[in-house]
């Protein structure tokens, strides 16, 4: 009975993780931070991450996200191994990601059209047609219809994050990275950008996984799963 | 006007010009960068404008002799140096089949001492007035006078030296100057061109020559100039002539072969050749280390920027296309202010010097090409830095 919930689970499964094991530094100060993790990220869905500081939450997002090299144990994103993946594996596998940092690391010789522009850039020159009128749509969307040709040295602190939000969603991501997205962002905006990735989780089956202490965010998530000292405590589906 | 560069770059490569934004963002090191490769390129432009006047000079009196083939001493470098052959060898030539004539050429130093005190150097040939042993038109009409004992006939691009003189000799009133215990009378004047080595030539026949060098004899002149048959093999008459004509002491050359020796020897063996050599290397330098500080300190500025461009999933040669951009620009728009400064400085030394300096379209682009390969030399060692960006650091 529970096998076949899992095998269930993981058959609307964005990602799958098994077995994973983390460890920082080398010799003496070799240090693990991730324990035998098994979870597996429901698609469409929005996934907020919890835990007290130091708990793994960015390690753990970092791998799934192909952002650092799996050590132990085996994720499978969309589909794809990325334990002993190449470089150019990992490369492509980010490419159907969207990633909204922490820092919005707006490029600042670049124009916010332009910024989000990058996001699309990086599909080819099949997803570059029409950019301008997709890159306006997203930018004003999230409220910066009027701010299209302004320098991020011209924007506000959360101007900038949501012109990284609509930069991480223009490429049409399977799933959203996002670590504590909207530490920058006011209320007004920090709901608008759930409420957009939680409309593309039903529209277009975009997966969310976000690592927030944003009650208002937690209270609106589809799952949680809570870390502590690097082992899942909590892997539960709410609602 | 950089808009539309801008829509040129992205039509053409699909991408934004993100190393010229990057590069037009930061307008202060813009235009320290560009500044540093101008001032490469000047440095590289000036010294290969003294290396090419010194080439330029040293075949100005060979194109101007009636040869084909030269006889030189075996240890000559360059045409001042050729120590006296024996005459005998002239006539060993003239028995070679496809040798038309030949005609002996002396060749001395004279000073001319100005009113002024100071000196003129002049490379003075000594030759026979009944052969043509030049092709230049103000000697050749001239042969007659020089005939009469202690007559010259002077360059008139002899350097430091008033028109005037020269236009004065033209109409007719002879110049009288001392040299060497004697009063050559100038009677004429002909067009060649000092050099590095010598401000000019003075032309006088052999028996001239001899009394300006009484220590010199007629018997042992410093080339023999040879010239063929129409029709006649000139790589075969040189074997032929290398058979005949005893090698330690003379040397047979096609007048070409013989004018690239001695610009070889020139640029690589003299001093002046090698610091103009060396000038160059520097130049380069200099250049690379500027473009170098340049881009790497750009990249390291713009770490995250490309950290979060990974992160999206851009690959490793997109970020080396930014730094290229960037050294294609630096390269291209710094050389375009040194080659207009440094004609125009082309222009203030050859008025100063009389020496051939020139901008010429193949320096130009021979010096643009090097520069890009110097930027882009240094743009690839600069994304060593690259390597740092690294997408997980950035959560
Ligand atoms: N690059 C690294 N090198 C060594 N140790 C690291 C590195 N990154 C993280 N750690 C350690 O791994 C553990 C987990 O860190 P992680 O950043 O994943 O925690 P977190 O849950 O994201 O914390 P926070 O809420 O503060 O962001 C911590 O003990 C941290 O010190
Ligand atoms: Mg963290």
């Amino acid at each position: 009975m529970k096998a076949q919930s899992s095998a269930m689970i993981e058959a609307g499964a964005a990602i799958v993780l098994r077995n994973v094991n983390h460890w920082f530094g080398d010799g003496e100060a070799r240090k693990q931070v991730l324990f035998d993790i098994d979870l597996a990220i429901a698609r469409g869905k929005l996934t907020v991450l919890v835990g007290a500081s130091g708990s793994g939450k960015t390690t753990l997002l970092t791998l799934m996200g192909c952002l650092r090299r799996v050590q132990d144990g085996s994720i499978a994103l969309l589909g794809t191994e990325l334990r002993g993946a190449t470089e150019e594996l990992l490369v492509s596998s980010r490419r159907r990601l969207g990633f909204i940092f922490q820092a919005h690391n707006l490029h600042d010789s670049l124009t916010a059209m332009q910024n989000v522009r990058m996001g699309l850039e990086v599909h080819g020159a099949e997803a570059m047609r029409d950019w301008r009128d997709a890159a306006a749509h997203v930018l004003t969307t999230l409220g910066l219809g009027d701010r299209l040709d302004y320098l991020p040295a011209k924007l506000s602190g959360g101007q900038k994050q949501r012109v990284a939000v609509a930069r991480a969603l223009i490429g049409n991501p399977d799933i959203v990275f996002a670590d504590e997205p909207t530490a920058a962002l006011d209320k007004d905006s920090a709901a608008l950008v759930v409420g957009m990735l939680k409309r593309l989780g039903t529209e277009r089956g975009t997966t969310t996984l976000m690592v927030t202490h944003d009650t208002r965010i937690i209270e609106r998530a589809d799952c949680i799963v809570a870390l502590q000292d690097g082992r899942i405590v909590d892997g539960s589906a709410v609602g | 006007m950089s808009g539309l560069l801008e829509a040129i770059f992205e039509r053409l490569t699909g991408r934004l010009p993100i190393g010229w934004l990057q590069l037009a963002h930061n307008k202060m090191r813009l235009a320290a960068a560009l500044a540093g490769v101008a001032f490469a390129d000047i440095l590289i432009l000036i010294q290969l404008g003294f290396l090419g006047a010194l080439i330029e000079s040293t075949k100005f009196p060979y194109r101007q002799m009636n040869a084909d083939i030269l006889l030189s001493s075996s240890d000559m470098n360059t045409l001042a140096d050729s120590n006296p052959l024996p005459r005998q060898r002239m006539y060993e030539a003239l028995a070679v089949p496809g040798v038309s004539a030949a005609t002996p050429l002396y060749y001395g130093r004279i000073d001319w001492k100005q009113a002024d005190g100071t000196i003129r150097t002049l490379d003075t040939f000594g030759l026979d007035p009944t052969q043509l042993a030049f092709k230049t038109p103000g000697i050749n009409a001239a042969l007659d006078l020089l005939k009469l004992s202690d007559v010259a006939l002077i360059d008139s691009r002899t350097r430091n030296v008033a028109k005037s003189v020269f236009t004065d000799i033209d109409a007719g009133k002879a110049l009288s100057f001392e040299a060497r215990g004697r009063t050559l009378s100038v009677a004429g004047t002909f067009v060649i061109g000092g050099g590095m080595t010598t401000d000019g030539y003075l032309i006088v026949s052999d028996q001239t020559f001899l009394k300006l060098f009484p220590q010199r004899v007629a018997g042992a002149p410093n080339h023999i100039l040879l010239r063929l048959e129409p029709g006649a093999d000139r790589d075969a008459v040189t074997a032929e002539l290398r058979e005949r004509i005893p090698q330690y002491d003379t040397v047979a050359r096609s007048l070409e072969t013989a004018m690239a020796k001695d610009t070889a020897f020139q640029t690589t063996q003299k001093p002046v050749g090698v610091i103009f050599g060396f000038g160059v290397v520097i130049g380069i330098m200099v250049g690379c280390i500027i473009v170098y500080q340049v881009l790497s300190t750009d990249v390291a500025d713009h770490i995250r920027e490309y950290a979060t461009f990974k992160a999206i999933g851009y690959p490793q040669s997109f970020f080396l296309g930014i730094v290229f951009e960037e050294a294609f620009i630096l390269a291209v728009f710094g050389f375009v202010p040194a080659v207009i400064i440094t004609t125009g400085l082309y222009a203030i030394i050859a008025a100063a010097t009389g020496l051939p300096l020139d901008m010429t379209v193949a320096r130009a682009i021979g010096v643009l090409l090097g520069t890009i390969a110097m930027c882009a030399l240094s743009g690839a060692v600069a994304t060593r830095r690259l390597a740092k960006a690294n997408p997980a650091d950035l959560f």
